[in-house]
């Protein structure tokens, strides 16, 4: 059976059909669930519920602001905080691919540094910078920079050494040598790395915004689930994941674009 | 030893040192916000031999501990099965994928509310958090590890005579058991980072309690004291589940 099962190759017309029945099926048995005595209302509303809820939303201010009022919020933050995290992590990766000092140096903090959640930063990060802008920009920060530093300097070390050699012999300076021949070469890396600490980022953000923050689209979620009222809650999460993914379909395009321009290394 | 690992001990040493120097000898920083090695050490021994927030360091690590585990094994157990039968399978890949590219893009932490709303504060809503948060990276990379199975292995089982069942067990496991691990090893990882989101957002115990309580009661050293057995946990855990691969590995080679 196995075997013979990926052979199979359906048109596309079956394909089709297979998935608006898999979507039909998904939504047919929330409506059914949600309809029939057998949950109540203050635990799972239908998808009429939740669509209504969000579209209220963007009308009349739930929680001190409409739902775009707290996405532009939650964007805002993880804007600073990607950036920062951006801003230092791809010079460090790329410095630590450049000298070998400063790799030995800093890894053994970097490599114990990445055991710890992101969101175990969350008590510090409230304490050190408060909870307004603050305590999110750092939480969002030690989310992100990982993949930043990472990406930067396996990018950085997949540059062959005879294009640094030349660049060194030619009278470059360190600073100019990472600036025109490795942050060049190692873009396409850099990039991929961009978009996987992008996601974290957003996924640290919403995390503090869930336990310390008072405004933004996880205060949104929050503040659902103490007024008990899941359709707002559901209606957030949609919200959550449709800015993530517009984040995520953002950085494909630059990413592509690049890799376009720079050439095949991954 | 080589000269890389001596660096690295030594820039360890020397933070130490500095940090000590600054916080517990000179009073550089301000220990109301950053604590200092001593400040730890109390706090350590504290929660160890007295217990913090509702039990000693034992129990809340091991409660912390179970519910990631169980999580996790839910996760694995699910999630693994869904990626190779749509790996296999186009037709279910067709069936199943528009709910599944629904529910992905929702960060697994936007389900905790959700979770609080059904469950409470109880120890399922928690295993459930964990379960959505791991589920997603256990699928995607069994699917993608059968579905990268090299084809030419696959007929050359077939012309042989090999049943579809063997071709199965014998040629697209092993084939995908790379790829499956490396989706454990990441659902591990989101195991983690959900939990202590979980129980920081609201929960009667745990390591995430710990976290909160300590924030609450402005106690660093606590927080500090927190944030090390969560991530000496998660470093435990991962190392194990490499062991755990390595044996899966060898048994299948044999």
């Amino acid at each position: 059976m196995a075997g013979n099962l990926t052979a199979v190759r359906p048109g596309w017309k079956e394909r089709a059909l297979l998935s608006l029945a898999g979507t039909a099926i998904f939504f047919g048995l929330w409506q059914i669930l949600a309809i029939s005595a057998l949950v109540s209302k203050f635990v799972l509303p239908s998808p009429a519920e939740v669509v209504i809820a969000g579209l209220t939303m963007t009308a009349e201010p739930f929680a001190g602001a409409t739902i775009q009022g707290h996405v532009l919020a939650s964007l805002g933050r993880w804007a600073m905080g990607f950036g920062l995290a951006a801003g230092i992590g791809i010079p460090l990766g790329l410095a630590m691919g450049y000298w070998r000092l400063l790799d030995a140096i800093v890894s053994p903090i970097f490599e114990g540094y990445r055991y710890i959640a992101p969101l175990a930063w969350v008590p510090f990060a409230a304490l050190w910078f408060g909870t307004g802008i603050g305590g999110p920009v750092m939480v969002i920060f030690t989310g992100a920079f990982a993949p930043c530093v990472i990406n930067a300097y396996r990018g950085a070390h997949l540059v062959e050494a005879h294009l640094t050699e030349a660049a060194r012999t030619l009278g470059a300076g360190g600073m100019r040598v990472m600036a025109e021949v490795l942050l060049p070469g190692a873009l396409p890396s850099v990039v991929s790395g961009l978009r996987v600490s992008a996601g974290l980022g957003w996924q640290s953000l919403i995390g503090a915004e869930l336990i310390v923050v008072s405004s933004g689209i996880g205060y949104v979620l929050v503040q659902g689930q103490s007024n008990l009222a899941p359709e707002i809650v559901i209606a957030a999460m949609l919200a959550v994941g449709l800015t993530g993914l517009l984040i995520d379909v953002a950085l494909r395009f630059v990413e592509s674009r690049i890799r376009q321009r720079w050439g095949q290394t991954a | 030893m080589k000269p890389r690992t001596l660096i690295g001990l030594a820039t360890i040493l020397v933070l130490l040192l500095g940090w000590y120097l600054a916080t517990d000898l000179a009073g550089l920083i301000d220990r109301q916000r950053f604590p200092s090695p001593g400040d730890i050490m109390a706090a350590g021994s504290q929660i160890i031999n007295r217990g913090y927030a509702g039990g000693t360091l034992l129990t809340q690590a091991l409660y912390s501990l179970r519910l990631v585990v169980l999580g996790f094994l839910v996760a694995g157990v699910t999630g693994v099965p869904l990626g190779l039968m749509m790996g296999l399978s186009r037709r279910f890949e067709a069936l199943v994928n528009p709910a599944f590219l629904l529910v992905r893009p929702i960060p697994p932490l936007a389900w905790i509310p959700l979770a609080i709303v059904w469950l409470g504060l109880a120890d399922s809503a928690k295993i459930l958090v964990i379960w959505f948060a791991a589920f997603v990276p256990a699928v995607i990379n069994s699917y993608t590890g059968i579905r990268n199975v090299d084809q030419t292995l696959v007929a050359a089982a077939r012309v042989h005579g090999a049943s579809a069942g063997r071709v199965f067990w014998d040629v697209l496991i092993p084939g995908s058991i790379p790829m499956i691990f490396t989706g454990l090893r990441l659902s591990l990882q989101a195991s983690w980072t959900t939990l202590v989101a979980a129980e920081l957002v609201g929960a009667v115990f745990g390591l995430g309690k710990v976290l909160s309580t300590a924030y609450r009661d402005i106690y660093p050293a606590m927080i500090a004291v927190g944030m090390i057995t969560v991530a000496v946990l998660g470093a435990v855990t991962t190392k194990i589940l490499a062991i755990v691969e390595r044996r899966v590995i060898r048994w299948r080679e044999t």
